[in-house]
């Protein structure tokens, strides 16, 4: 291996780091949160890449009728729920139209714009509308009944939800993969190196939003509300915290993470319908790092699992996912030494 | 219809199965699910029981499989001996996976087998002498004496008589002195420590386990299917056998065999999360809800009884503590307090609240390491080591929030307490060769449920208890492990006028057989009465030590619970 090889593994290792370092980001918010293991990040990922995909040759995507499904099965419970405690018609309506409204207006916007080929950038805007969503409304559906529950059962639940969310990806997207165009075809040379504009848009994007998520919970009074529920669920329901307007926030976070990991790495790999659990099960191993509780130590995770990952398929291609998913023991053995036994009251 | 019948009818059923002209595709139906079921009910064990997720149970199958098929297609191995290889190396795996992650938080051990599955999957698709993805081909199948078991139904006798074999095994487990560790494990190890039981070895024994029942239906699968390839090992099928356990009822060895029929019929993602939010115990506990309840009998009547330790000699000093101290950060919760308690005293340790009382607890038993100073036991140093061992060496305790298994009958949590008093393990448990102790340890945990004043309550679950019994209950449990020294941490918090004074005597007459009793409670009346002498904490800090009446007489102590006047 010469510097040129290298220095091209290095690069490719960061920009798949940088997204792993998102999802992590992601994993580590919602289970500090809501204490759900997100095992369904990745379907977000796979979501927003094909979701885009749909758009570009035109077609409706499936995605907006998930939506729509959802926002209405949630509408319903709610509806439910208010009868049994005799809530008036009218303050039903009102939460019904306020589950409703959304998506109703991303659909439309999605049947007029669909078959008329807009431009790049306004598609993935409306990729973000449609996908974003669908993370409170997962929440809502199949997490918010059993908040109170374990772990292990919110981490059996998630993996439903995965089953779930994978076989409708297959319905929606086929079996068929798609790989989007660049968001910016420039190529710059840096020496013997030479970084694609979809590179440097993959780093400026990532930083951007790990800057903005930083600046969110440090300065805004809704950061501060996610931050003492991560802390202490009962003392923020004291405080006057909605935990369950918590959860859905943290949810439509992850969603809109998870959408716009896809929109980045869409045209640099090809995604099919099942392509988001792999890269969403990198993130894991990221966040692991960090002890599912750490920030920085999970973006570093990310670098390294990103980084062993390209320089794996260069030295054993055959073996880079064993590679990168059994650095997964030697890093719990040494965060097991660094902290000790912890004991888990149920 | 009683429960043995059901079974008996079961057994039936399926010995005449075969014999029937059912289509040969229900055969191979019920052959899968016996294949699944052997795997769930490892599961069973390890998530319904004790509490720990898997998702790589598949992968533990793939071990035994491609263990038999490789042998028996390279090397012409009989399936008798490939077992065997199988099950070494998949224990030795699940050994290693399990030392690695089962001492951190319960969510680390699902991640790391969900990583753990992904990567023996590509690995078995990669290896050149495994055939890569195409897999081994051409497996025979297996002979037992002179019958070869090529067909559906002549493989249907030897496995299930291997799930049924298992499921039994498995529940007397269950009910044994390493069945009531495994179930204890389950709410955290604080109390578990606290009765003698090394949890992390009782998780790592629950995960092997779980492995090795894989890995024998993973040899089952290589000799049924005649060839193996990567693609049933997979992360997908070992999620699949953490749904059916869920689906059948995590917690039930049947519910095994109700969730493998079950999920081999229908599988969402859907239905699961279904089932969780409307009967998290799964499908099998509504059968059982429906079944009579048997009423354990009692066999044990004229066990003899268990060893009993050598008291020390009366006024010998148990326990000695020096100069212990405590800090979390800048809070120093116990600051140099020394005390001692003799044998056949009571010592009563009283304090406002936040007074330490319960740190200090917790630095003798091991709970909690002490920043400073010694605690010795009949003059062995006794801090530093796990609770554990501090149990073994005699020393009881209960605890201020009650700890116990809500799921199990009083008669059983309170044998828990006697489980340094036995020794039989897992395989005895299985073959019941342990009858004969368990006799006594459970006669033993009658007498001193009796001895406590609770005879009428040794069959109800725990859970169903009123707040002061659990706790008459935690002290029983206590006295089984046949301390020297006995902690009690609030003992009369929530029992009547009645039960105090019983408790009482109950106490006095422990003093008399030369017991040392440690007790930190908030009725004086009651911490007046009873004892020896009374040591005062405040804020960290030892006040004052002396007789019930000097205490009452200090004014110092007047101060710390009823303020100064200025």
């Amino acid at each position: 291996m010469d510097f040129t090889i290298a220095g091209i593994l290095m690069l490719d290792g960061v920009t798949n780091g940088a997204i792993y370092a998102l999802l992590g980001l992601a994993i580590v918010l919602v289970f500090a949160i809501t204490r759900v293991i997100f095992i369904p990040q990745g379907e977000f990922v796979a979501y927003g890449a094909l979701t885009l995909a749909m758009l570009q040759i035109g077609v409706v995507p499936g995605t907006v009728w998930l939506l729509l499904v959802l926002a209405l099965l949630a509408a319903l419970l709610d509806a439910l729920k208010a009868l049994r405690r005799r809530i008036t018609a009218s303050r039903v309506g009102i939460g019904a139209i306020k589950t409703l409204a959304w998506p109703a207006l991303v659909m439309l916007l999605s049947l007029w714009a669909a078959p008329r080929q807009l431009p790049l950038i306004a598609q993935s805007l409306l990729t973000l509308a449609i996908v974003t969503p669908l993370g409170p409304l997962v929440y809502r559906l199949a997490y918010e009944k059993l908040a109170d529950a374990s772990v292990l059962v919110l981490l059996i639940v998630s993996v439903g939800v995965h089953f779930a969310l994978t076989g409708l990806g297959l319905v929606f997207f086929g079996a068929e993969g798609f790989r989007n165009p660049s968001f910016w075809d420039a190529r710059f040379a840096a020496g013997a190196l030479s970084v694609s504009g979809q590179t440097l848009i993959i780093f400026i994007v990532s930083v951007a939003l790990m800057l903005s998520l930083f600046l969110f919970f440090e300065h805004t009074l809704r950061g501060k509300a996610l931050r003492a529920t991560a802390v202490n669920r009962l003392g923020a329901r004291l405080m006057g915290i909605s935990t369950s307007g918590a959860g859905r926030l943290s949810f439509g976070l992850a969603a809109f993470i998870g959408a716009l990991s896809g929109l980045l790495i869409g045209p640099t790999t090809t995604m099919f319908y099942d392509t988001g659990f792999l890269i969403g099960l990198k993130g894991f191993v990221a966040a692991i790092f960090g002890g599912l509780a750490s920030y920085p130590a999970a973006a570093v995770g990310a670098l390294f699992v990103g980084l062993l990952e390209s320089f794996g398929s260069f030295w054993a291609s055959a073996f880079k996912e064993v590679i990168v998913f059994t650095v997964i023991i030697p890093v719990l053995l040494w965060r097991s030494f660094q902290h000790g036994q912890v004991d888990e009251e149920e | 219809m009683t429960r043995t019948r059901f079974l008996l009818a079961f057994a039936i059923v399926l010995a005449a199965l075969p014999q029937l002209p059912v289509p040969e595709f229900w055969i191979t139906q019920a052959n899968y699910i016996g294949l699944y079921a052997l795997v769930v009910i490892g599961l069973v064990l390890l998530t319904g029981v004790a509490g720990l997720t898997s998702f790589g149970q598949a992968a533990f199958v793939g071990l035994g499989a491609y263990t038999a098929a490789y042998l028996a297609v390279t090397h012409g191995v009989s399936p008798w001996i490939t077992v065997w290889v199988g099950l070494v190396i998949t224990g030795v795996a699940a050994m290693l996976l399990g030392w690695v992650t089962l001492r951190m938080s319960g969510h680390y051990l699902p991640l790391a087998t969900i990583a753990w599955g992904l990567s023996l999957y590509y690995l078995l698709g990669n290896i050149d002498a495994l055939g890569k993805y195409d897999g081994l081909l051409g497996v025979p199948p297996i002979r037992f004496f002179a019958i070869e078991l090529n067909t559906g139904r002549s493989f249907f006798y030897l496995l299930w008589a291997l799930v049924v074999l298992a499921s039994i095994a498995v529940t007397h487990l269950l009910d044994s002195r390493t069945g009531r560790a495994l179930r204890a494990v389950r709410g955290g190890s604080t109390m578990a420590e606290a009765m003698g039981v090394d949890t992390f070895r009782v998780k790592v024994t629950a995960f092997v386990l779980a492995a090795l029942l894989a890995s024998v239906s993973g040899w089952l699968f290589a000799h049924f299917q005649r060839t193996v390839n990567p693609s049933p090992f997979g992360l997908k099928m070992g999620i699949e056998y953490l749904f059916m356990a869920v689906l059948g009822g995590v917690g039930h060895v049947w519910g095994a065999v109700v969730g493998a029929g079950m999920v081999k019929i229908l599988v969402f993602g859907i239905v699961l999360v279904a089932v969780l939010q409307y009967a998290r115990d799964g499908l099998w506990a509504f059968v059982e809800s429906r079944l009579p309840r048997r009423e354990r009998a009692v066999d044990w009547a004229d066990a003899p009884a268990l060893p009993e330790r050598e008291r020390p000699p009366h006024g010998e000093v148990v326990l000695d503590v020096q100069a212990v101290r405590k800090q979390f950060g800048g809070l120093v919760a116990v600051n140099d307090v020394s005390f001692q308690v003799c044998a056949g005293e009571i010592l009563g340790l009283i304090g406002p609240n936040g007074a330490g009382k319960s740190t200090t607890f917790n630095l003798v038993t091991g709970v909690t390491a002490a920043t400073r100073g010694e605690v010795r036991f009949r003059g062995e140093r006794i801090s530093g080591l796990p609770s554990r061992e501090i149990a073994r060496r005699g020393v009881s305790r209960t605890f201020q929030h009650v700890k116990m298994i809500a799921g199990m009958t009083v008669l059983e949590n309170v044998a828990l307490g006697a489980h340094l008093r036995g020794r039989h393990g897992v395989a005895a448990a299985m073959l019941q060769l342990d009858r004969g102790e368990e006799r006594r340890l459970l006669r033993e945990a009658e007498r001193q449920l009796r001895r406590i004043g609770m005879a009428a309550h040794l069959h109800e679950l725990a859970g169903n208890l009123a707040l002061g019994s659990q706790r008459l209950m935690e002290i029983a449990r206590a006295l089984c492990a046949d301390p020297s020294l006995l902690l009690l941490d609030e003992p009369a918090a929530g029992l009547r006028h009645q039960e105090k004074r019983a408790l009482a005597d109950v106490l006095r007459q422990l003093r008399g057989e030369g017991l040392s009793i440690l007790l930190v409670e908030h009725d004086m009346d009651l911490v007046m009465g009873l004892t020896d002498r009374v040591v005062v904490m405040e804020f960290g800090t030892k006040l004052i030590e002396g007789t019930p009446e000097q205490v009452q007489a200090s004014p110092a102590v007047r101060a710390a619970y009823l303020g100064t006047e200025h």
